[in-house]
């Protein structure tokens, strides 16, 4: 528990894992097994600053309830559905489909910005988003991620959403603080998840607290 | 340490009359005595970090440290409040009660006079959580073809929290909302969380957060007749941008914030989310003692920053020299003067929510409408917050117009009959929802958030404003200066 707050600071000990390719197959929340590497590849998600939660999942999508599977399938197809057509002419989520081809979203400044609503980082995880690298996040959207262990909300201070491109292959290695853009072979430094690391691949707060023994299993 | 002062000229480009001050101020230096035998030193602490250090059984604390915080309330609606008993009852267990069964406030507010059956279902749900866990305060809504036959209903839970005698200084409050920051008003720690965070509450009354760093913004001078507490908090937004509070509490002081009732200190501290604040304060007063010793009985303490407290940044306006606002499309930050907007033909004027809802919001726009003496040239649609101020609309005679109450000098005007009490449209929602822009239209409104697609529909173009503006632009049928109507 104290280890999430103190993430919220983003300051942190750098981890330090080999570092192994690895393909993550697109599904629900993170969930990552003790040992294997923190490394996501797949093709990536370029969005600009101030994304905020009405365009990540509008909110006449609210009525669907997070907590019942269901209805959680069904909000991680309306991911993203709120950005305007003419700035982002390709869906995050094709029509028709429940899931994304993008594991991997790209943003600005702020994202995450405006309500409180936890459909935000649920529907990103629910369509298949696993990790999310951004300049900096608005301060609820950050503590729900790692609540509930959706996605991780990476941080660097690139303007990497002025360098990649929708489309483009990219893995992101959280043990060396590593983007790689495949297309250009370029590389960019990554700040550490730090302690929020945890908690994310546990799958979430609670999650993390059982493994830890700080709860009680229900 | 000395202090820094960086005195920021007006920009000449431009005609707002702003003159900020920003002023450094640096921690104060350690102090050279040894600790007391007997105890902690206490150090100068904010309103923010004494409530919390209260709260947290702590005799100080500070920006940066992380704290297990207890809980004095619990908000949720009907939108969030589902998901959060789900993850309460998948974590602590069919069988776990609740922490506290009168300290969680249910209030149906969101999603309510809609056909839409998942929304309704939701309500129902609350109703199950509110039985199954005997929780005391529970909003009910039974008969969605008539607010008015539903004595428990009240409205937008902002606002009703604050009517019921919720709100208490010195006391900690979460919500499953963004505008939970809207209580600060009452000088106290009020800030929204998601489901998962709120989960955990319902079974230990207790969350883990950081203590914030406190921006201070001092609003001196009197108000002009023609500037509300929107156009303040506009100011303060479009000064720092959206993300110019992020992690941070904003503290508002100055004369005229003390002059101001609770209605207008709550439109302050409601939108300290769209700058990215954690949580925004107001000191409790007199003002502030009337009004909550009039709604509840429960003892409270009142906590005042200390005069030689922390500030990371201070800001100070006269609010005399300044003028009526708007945020345009896209962004609460994209601050403008009404007056240099009005080239921008609107479709539709939206005067309703937590922000821009209550019963002195509506009793401005009325008192415009009465001046003015003329019809509105598009589809005002009026949306009290709660039951309350609806009644209010109805019943109370506007000060200095003859004895008429806000809703015959609407009618006067030609607005649409004022609706049944929720968020409605500020939000968008369900399609059916009351004043939903399901087209691409230009709205002023006196809501929060003008993100694309925040009404509705992405396309349309939403101008944050005060009552006085969204009222004046309605008589024009252009974004428009309340001044024109004055």
């Amino acid at each position: 528990m104290m280890a999430l707050a103190h993430q919220l600071q983003r300051r942190a000990a750098t981890l330090s894992r080999p570092a192994r390719r690895a393909c993550v197959s697109v599904c629900a929340k993170v969930s990552k097994k003790e040992g294997e590497p923190r490394v996501i590849r797949g093709k990536c998600y370029v969005t600009k600053d101030n994304i905020d939660t009405d365009q990540i999942i509008p909110a006449e999508y609210l009525t669907l309830v997070p907590s019942k599977p269901d209805e959680y399938e069904k909000l991680g197809s309306y991911a993203l559905i709120g950005l305007p057509d003419d700035l982002y002419p390709t869906r995050y989520v094709k029509e028709g489909q429940m899931k994304t081809e993008y594991p991997i979203i790209i943003g600005g400044q702020n994202f995450g910005c405006g309500s409180s609503r936890e459909h935000a980082p649920v529907a990103l995880g629910a369509a298949g988003a696993k990790v999310c690298v951004s300049e900096s996040y608005a301060r609820i959207f950050f503590r729900n991620c790692i609540a509930t262990g959706e996605l991780y909300p990476c941080e660097t201070s690139v303007r990497l959403c002025d360098e990649l491109q929708t489309g483009s292959e990219v893995t992101v290695d959280m043990d060396n603080n590593i983007l790689t853009d495949h297309s250009t072979g370029k590389t960019y430094s990554l700040q550490s998840i730090g302690e929020a690391g945890p908690v994310i691949d546990a799958g979430g707060i609670f999650e993390y607290a059982r493994n830890q023994g700080m709860i009680k299993t229900a | 340490m000395a202090l820094q002062a960086t005195m920021h000229a007006p920009c000449t480009a431009s005609r707002v009359a702003r003159r900020a001050m920003k002023v450094s101020a640096a921690a104060a230096a350690p102090s050279a005595r040894t600790p007391s035998a007997t105890g902690a030193v206490k150090r100068a602490m904010t309103m923010t970090e004494k409530i919390l250090a209260n709260r947290s059984g702590n005799t100080s604390v500070q920006p940066g440290d992380n704290i297990w915080t207890r809980v004095d309330k619990l908000l949720t609606h009907d939108v969030c409040g589902p998901g959060t008993f789900g993850i309460f009852q998948k974590e602590f267990g069919p069988n776990a009660k609740v922490w506290d069964n009168e300290r969680v406030v249910l209030i149906p507010d969101h999603y309510i006079f809609t056909n839409d059956a998942r929304a309704n279902r939701n309500v129902d749900i609350l109703r199950e959580m509110a039985q199954k866990y005997n929780i005391k305060y529970f909003y009910d809504i039974t008969d969605r073809s008539d607010f008015r036959a539903n004595p428990d209903y009240k409205g937008v839970c902002h606002v009703a929290l604050a009517q019921e005698g919720h709100c208490k200084p010195g006391e900690v409050l979460f919500g499953t909302d963004s505008h939970t920051c809207n209580a600060g008003a009452f000088g106290q720690f009020a800030t929204g969380v998601g489901n998962t965070d709120a989960g955990f509450i319902l079974g230990t009354g207790k969350l883990l957060i950081k203590v914030p760093p406190t921006m201070r913004f001092v609003m001196e001078g009197e108000m002009p007749e023609y500037l509300l507490a929107k156009d303040l908090i506009l100011q303060v937004i479009g000064e720092i941008s959206v993300a110019g509070a992020t992690y941070k509490a904003m503290e508002f002081s100055g004369s005229a914030i003390e002059g101001m009732n609770m209605d207008e200190r709550m439109t302050i501290c409601n939108m300290v989310v769209e700058a990215g604040g954690k949580n925004g304060v107001i000191a409790p007063d007199q003002t502030t003692f009337d009004y909550v010793r009039a709604r509840t009985q429960e003892a409270f303490e009142p906590v005042y920053s200390d005069p030689d407290a922390s500030y990371v940044a201070d800001y100070r306006w006269d609010v005399s020299k300044l003028e009526p606002l708007v945020a345009a499309p896209h962004s609460p930050d994209n601050r403008k003067t009404a007056r240099e907007c009005s080239d921008v033909k609107i479709d539709r004027v939206y005067i309703g929510s937590c922000t821009g809802g209550k019963t002195e919001d509506f009793l401005s726009a009325a008192k415009l409408f009465y001046r003015a003496k003329r019809q509105v040239k598009v589809p005002t649609f009026l949306v009290p917050a709660t039951q309350k101020v609806w009644a209010d609309v109805y019943t109370m005679p506007v000060p200095g117009c003859d004895g008429k109450t806000a809703a015959e000098i609407f009618e006067e005007a030609g607005c649409t009959t004022p609706a049944a009490p929720s968020c409605a449209a500020c939000l968008g929602g369900p399609r059916d929802t009351f004043a939903r822009m399901n087209e691409p239209e230009v709205c002023v409104s006196t809501t929060n958030r003008n993100f694309p697609g925040r009404m509705g529909h992405k396309e349309g173009q939403v101008y944050l404003a005060s009552p006085f503006t969204a009222a004046a632009s309605a008589l024009k049928g252009f974004v428009c200066d309340p001044r024109e109507y004055m």
